[in-house]
């Protein structure tokens, strides 16, 4: 990663316009072709810099149900509870937290009963209790981070 | 959002074209005209739909290895108002408040940071703790390890 790599993901971070050659006002404004800054997204995105590139649904204003929930998985069995949890297509994030509740997930749905079904077929097929963290209210997001 | 709505977020949930119109690839793979997909994404954004249209970097991979959850037990009554100032905090990317789930699980606001250095991550903790003073009752920080699954948002 180079400072051009750098000046793309955090130009990127802010936004594609929405017009017909996106790309090229990106370019001229980072001072290269078009061409060169596909085949740099391209790389950082087949290398896992960048995990995405495309519109950012906010699953809460779609009309869709979304959580965030945590189980305590047994030291022995993390890795099964793992594979369980990432088996099912609700589950959008997960992140192993060092702390007795050490597996965290963000699940999103389509409506609210299936949110509680999820949770409810998690508990089944784990033995776990499933904590679920609803937000009640949202202060602040912004997922930039300065590459 | 409607049908065809629906179908472009569909179409775009994995991400959008590497081409140099991505519109117009979009609009050619779903049969619409790529001025309708624009106007459509563009409605999208200006409700909220869609945040932006953006890259959404693997935290770890551009240096920032401490990435904390910060938790704290903070009066409901306060709630409110503490937690739009520790959201003001530029380091700070997420701030919400969460229910508690009693007993072993006191805290009901939630605020990430993320930092290079174990250090700039402590600093960061102790600005917040200053931003809720008294008002602070207890809390937490559950750093992640690793990341198990990034997939975004997956309608079926």
């Amino acid at each position: 990663m180079d400072d051009i790599d750098r000046n793309i993901i955090n130009t990127l971070q802010n936004g594609l316009p929405i017009c017909e050659s996106p790309y090229r006002q990106i370019a001229v404004a980072l001072n290269i072709t078009e061409t060169e800054l596909l085949t740099r997204l391209k790389n950082l995105l087949a290398n896992g810099i960048l995990t995405r590139f495309g519109p950012l649904y906010n699953a809460g204003q779609m009309g869709g149900a979304l959580t965030l929930a945590a189980v305590k998985a047994p030291v022995g069995r993390f890795e099964e509870i793992t594979g369980i949890i990432n088996a099912f297509p609700e589950v959008a994030h997960n992140y192993a937290r060092n702390h007795a509740l050490n597996i965290w997930f963000v699940l999103a749905t389509e409506t609210p009963e299936q949110l509680q079904q999820t949770i409810k077929a998690i508990e089944i097929q784990t033995g776990l209790t499933v904590y679920n963290l609803p937000k009640i209210k949202e202060y602040f997001v912004n997922l930039k981070l300065e590459a | 959002m409607d049908e065809t709505d629906r179908q472009i977020m569909h179409a775009t949930q994995a991400g959008l074209p590497l081409t140099l119109e991505p519109y117009q690839t979009l609009a050619e793979q779903l049969g619409l005209s790529a001025d309708e997909v624009m106007r459509r994404l563009t409605a999208m954004q200006d409700c909220g739909i869609i945040r932006r249209i953006g890259a959404v970097p693997n935290h770890y991979r551009l240096g920032y290895r401490f990435n904390g959850m910060t938790v704290w037990n903070v009066p409901d009554g306060q709630i409110d108002g503490l937690g739009l100032k520790v959201g003001q905090l530029v380091f700070v990317s997420h701030c919400y408040h969460r229910p508690r789930h009693l007993p072993d699980w006191p805290y009901n606001l939630f605020a990430m940071v993320h930092g290079k250095t174990q250090a700039e991550v402590d600093s960061q903790i102790r600005a917040c703790a200053d931003v809720l003073g008294d008002a602070n009752q207890g809390c937490d920080v559950l750093y992640s390890t690793k990341i198990l699954k990034k997939t975004g948002f997956r309608s079926r």
